[in-house]
């Protein structure tokens, strides 16, 4: 460490040009320093310069392993936070340790305009973009190792495939795919949005890919290795759905078209279904549970999830808190820095203001005293600059896991929601299962039979029958949900403490090797001032 | 390195042959005092000295920053040449006014300000400091103070000084446009130089300024941010939000270091800063006065010649129309004018030598005492932010064996 602090850095820094100068604060840092920087992430030596205890270098040798932290942390000057326009690098900073067997990395690049052909409306057609993926994989479903595919998917794509993913996990904790974000696209440059939204889908994509469970999908590997069109069929939307129920209900109403839950759809969701009468009989459940004095069929009973929700909401808050602080945090160190660098700046000229023509001694002993303070000032700013790059990559674990937050809670409502198709079957089941009894109740007391209330009996049993059919799938939903919830529960809970200590450790470890660095520097510029020394300092 | 300037008088002087001459003075004690918008703060003033014309070896007075006011402005209108040290700005902001910190600061630059006085070798015998460490009444300082014509201004008030001075240009006697200036490059150079400072000084301080102000944010966020962690913390429960706590803990920690380093930048950086600007606007004061007497002495000479060129005429002519014996009247009367203004041409003369002789004396020393002052500054500068750094990586570095032992596997 000490060693990249030679004077020959300074003499370079200080006798470049006024251009330079001016930039020192600006953007590039000179040479000098990113040569040394690779040193940076290796060396141990750097306390021989302070007065650290031994305990703690040793420390900070044990925390260098494993490697990824070190150079998280230290590889400051390298493109560690690359665009990913030219060579196929990961877009995104990942703390994921290398130790997992199995890997699926995605890279998304090269953002191409298209037009939309047939179906506009609009005579001259609309333009959309396209973007590349590339995938590379080791995993047997995908081809085993070295394998390598490339498409081409544009937005819409993704979004089937997020809906898609919802459908078929549900109780999964699904990564929040990017937002549609129309409006933003109007506010700002196309080509800024674009890169935006490009980083956005590689973050998205990579998020799936280390799933346990999605990142074996087969949604998942047609989007990213079928060629062409997307062989997801897309969900018909909302409104469609709508209509098509709108056109059963009065056939369902009149008993035309039954009115009975289908097996299969039991195992669906209501919202979002063509059934409309569904959707009503499991509001009215909804609103018979929260409302009516009378406790559901079957009810949450697993105190342990609700107290879990409960807890979830909380650390939502609080994240959401941290995260904030976390930005205001950032803002000022950068703040700090800016300031730092300008005070620099400032002596830099009263350095050349002393030493052009000067006519004492003393001009020049302040001159140079002038410009080690110059330096000290350029080179704290120059560290505090770095500093907060790192600090922003390590909190942005925190912004993160507010998503992860709506991935859990959308996984909470998968629950709640299969639940109430279960009370809504079991309400049913009931219902059916009195009037098949009052019916029975009337007909036993004709005479010889009454024809055409046996027939409604007959048809009720059907419908009774097919209607408990529906039910225990139903049920067997809701437990595989529910499943899905624990299990996931527990994986976030590893996964947290892991990512989150990590994300600690990082920041501390950061700021402690930053404020050293800076230590140093200070240092110096006391030592080249001591001479002005009172006493007993 | 130049030892830092003592306090002690010079031992030039003839007055006291048998023990070394000092005058020590110092300014304590701020006390609040009146109502309201009346209330001023008083500070004591103690004084210790062997000089012959003071009262005996030490003497308390009570003086206000009004006072030491006076005392710059008696000294600027006698001392003509000489940097008078630069005072404290009165604060208008009334919130500010009786801070705890502002009087302090203000305190220890009333007081280097009195010592830089008492150490100069020609200030030091001004009878105006005797009478302000020595005059008892408060009626003589209201008097006195009564009297003051202010010529000190705010510094915002140097230029306008300057401008007035070379606005009285048009003047007719000279019959010329262009405002009358020395010839000396030297000079010329160092007004420039000084012009320059200012500039460069005055940036300087600004940012120096904004410094203090960051690491106030700085710990302010830090503070913020330590409390989220805590609250997230005790969400969690377990290790992890153990490790959310600590880390909290040592921010705000941290917080309070920031916030006590902003203040010791703000006194031992930005303020000695701040006092370096403010001799640089002393000197231009200075060569203000300077560009002054040099008109006033080239106004005299052409006064003086113009005066002779009448002479000459008065002499040369005979009028009929007027008698002898009135002719001799005005001549004699001419002549006599022509003697005095002769006298004072001398003496305008002899007034602007002194201002140059006296300013590159001063500059000299000026310069001396700049690089200690600012060295010192410089040498804070750097202890402080030193120590603060360490004492972040010492907070942060005590964290990293906690959050090792709190990982699960």
């Amino acid at each position: 460490m000490m060693r990249q602090e030679n004077d020959g850095d300074q003499e370079a820094d200080l006798h470049a040009s006024q251009d330079d100068m001016e930039s020192l604060v600006l953007d590039e840092p000179p040479s000098s320093n990113g040569q040394s920087s690779p040193s940076a992430s290796t060396s141990v030596d750097r306390h021989s310069a302070t007065a650290t205890t031994a305990t703690s270098s040793q420390g900070f040798n044990s925390i260098l392993e494993p490697p990824s932290y070190a150079d998280a942390i230290f590889t400051s000057f390298d493109s560690s936070s690359s665009n990913g326009h030219d060579c196929p690098k990961p877009s995104s900073y990942q703390s994921e340790p290398p130790t997992r067997s199995e890997f699926l990395k995605i890279w998304v690049t090269d953002p191409q305009k298209e037009l939309e052909l047939s179906n506009s409306l609009v005579p001259g057609g609309t333009s959309y973009h396209t973007y590349l993926i590339t995938t590379r994989t080791n995993m047997p479903e995908y081809g085993g190792p070295g394998s390598e595919f490339t498409v081409r998917r544009r937005f819409k794509d993704v979004v089937t495939l997020a809906d898609r993913l919802s459908e078929s996990f549900r109780g999964f904790f699904i990564p929040i795919r990017p937002d549609k974000s129309v409006v933003d696209s109007q506010v700002m440059q196309i080509e800024q949005f674009v890169e935006l939204r490009r980083a956005a889908l590689a973050k998205y994509l990579n998020k799936l890919a280390v799933h346990p469970t999605i990142k074996k999908s087969e949604e998942l590997r047609l989007f990213l290795v079928m060629k062409g069109k997307l062989p997801l069929t897309r969900s018909v939307d909302m409104a469609s759905r709508m209509l098509d129920g709108a056109v059963r209900l009065p056939r369902q109403l009149t008993g035309e078209v039954t009115a009975v839950t289908d097996v299969n759809e039991a195992a669906q969701p209501a919202k979002g279904g063509r059934d409309l009468l569904r959707i009503f009989r499991e509001l009215k459940q909804s609103v018979v549970n929260d409302w009516g004095g009378v406790k559901p069929m079957a009810v949450e009973d697993d105190k342990e999830f609700l107290a879990r929700k409960e807890k979830v909401a909380e650390f939502e808050q609080q994240l959401s808190n941290l995260s904030q602080q976390a930005e205001s945090l950032v803002k000022a160190q950068q703040d700090m820095g800016e300031t730092m660098g300008e005070l620099g700046l400032a002596f830099v000229k009263l350095t050349k203001l002393e030493t052009e023509g000067a006519m004492f001694e003393s001009q020049t002993l302040r001159a140079n005293d002038m410009k080690n303070v110059a330096t000290a000032s350029v080179k704290a700013s120059r560290l505090y600059r770095e500093l907060n790059s790192q600090t922003v990559k390590h909190l942005d674990k925190l912004h993160e896991y507010l998503g992860v937050v709506l991935a859990v809670n959308s996984a909470f409502s998968d629950r709640s929601s299969a639940l109430l198709t279960v009370q809504t079957l079991s309400s049913e089941l009931v219902s059916l299962q009195s009037r098949i009894e009052k019916l029975e109740a009337a007909a036993s007391k004709i005479f010889g039979g009454d024809r055409s209330r046996m027939r409604k009996i007959e048809e009720l049993k059907e419908t009774l029958k097919i209607s408990e059919d529906a039910k225990s799938c139903a049920v067997r939903e809701y437990e595989r949900i529910k499943e899905n919830n624990r299990s996931e529960l527990e994986r976030l809970d590893r996964e947290r403490h892991e990512d989150f200590m990590g994300m600690l450790r990082g920041f501390v470890l950061n700021q402690a090797g930053y404020a050293e660095k800076m230590a140093n520097a200070w240092e110096k510029l006391a030592e080249e001032t001591s001479g002005y020394a009172k006493d007993g300092s | 390195m130049e030892q830092q300037r003592s306090i002690s008088g010079s031992s030039q002087s003839p007055r006291s042959p048998s023990s070394q001459p000092y005058l020590s003075v110092s300014v304590t004690d701020p006390v609040k005092l009146g109502n309201g918008v009346q209330a001023y703060i008083s500070y004591r003033v103690i004084t210790k000295t062997n000089f012959p014309e003071y009262q005996g070896p030490e003497k308390i007075v009570i003086r206000r920053y009004n006072d030491f006011v006076w005392l710059q402005d008696r000294l600027f209108e006698k001392y003509k040449g000489i940097f008078i040290p630069p005072l404290p700005e009165k604060s208008t902001v009334e919130k500010f006014r009786f801070s705890a910190e502002f009087i302090e600061m203000r305190r220890q630059a009333l007081d280097v300000f009195v010592n830089r006085i008492a150490s100069h070798h020609e200030l030091q015998q001004s009878e105006d400091l005797r009478t302000f460490l020595q005059a008892d009444e408060e009626v003589t300082m209201e008097r006195l103070r009564f009297h003051e014509t202010g010529i000190f201004k705010k510094p915002a008030d140097w230029m306008q000084i300057f401008k007035d001075v070379q606005s009285k240009v048009s003047d007719v006697v000279l019959g010329k446009e262009k405002p009358v200036e020395e010839s000396n490059p030297e000079y010329e150079k160092l007004k420039h130089y000084i012009f320059e400072l200012e500039n460069h000084l005055a940036e300087a301080q600004k940012h120096a300024y904004r410094l203090v102000k960051r690491h106030r944010e700085l710990g302010q966020s830090l503070a913020d941010f330590g409390k989220a962690a805590k609250l997230l913390g005790a969400c969690e429960g377990n290790a992890l939000g153990k490790a959310f706590t600590e880390l909290g803990a040592k921010s705000e920690t941290l917080s309070i270091k920031l916030q006590k380093e902003a203040q010791q930048l703000l006194m031992n950086f930005e303020e000695p800063l701040k006092d370096y600007v403010r001799a640089v606007q002393s000197i231009k004061a200075t060569i203000a006065e300077r560009a002054n007497a040099f008109r006033q002495q080239c106004e005299l000479a052409e006064t003086i010649k113009l005066k002779e060129i009448n002479l000459d005429k008065l002499m040369l002519t005979r009028s009929d129309r007027v008698g002898e014996a009135e002719h001799e009247y005005k001549e004699a009367s001419q002549l006599m004018q022509s003697y005095m203004l002769k006298a004072e041409g001398e003496e305008a003369t002899r007034r602007f030598e002194t201002i140059a002789r006296l300013m590159s004396e001063e500059i000299v020393r000026f310069q001396e005492q700049k690089t200690t002052d600012m060295g010192v500054a410089f040498h804070e500068f750097a202890k402080g932010q030193a120590r603060l750094a360490n004492s972040i990586a010492d907070a942060w570095r005590s964290l990293l064996p906690k959050l090792e032992s709190c990982s699960p596997v």
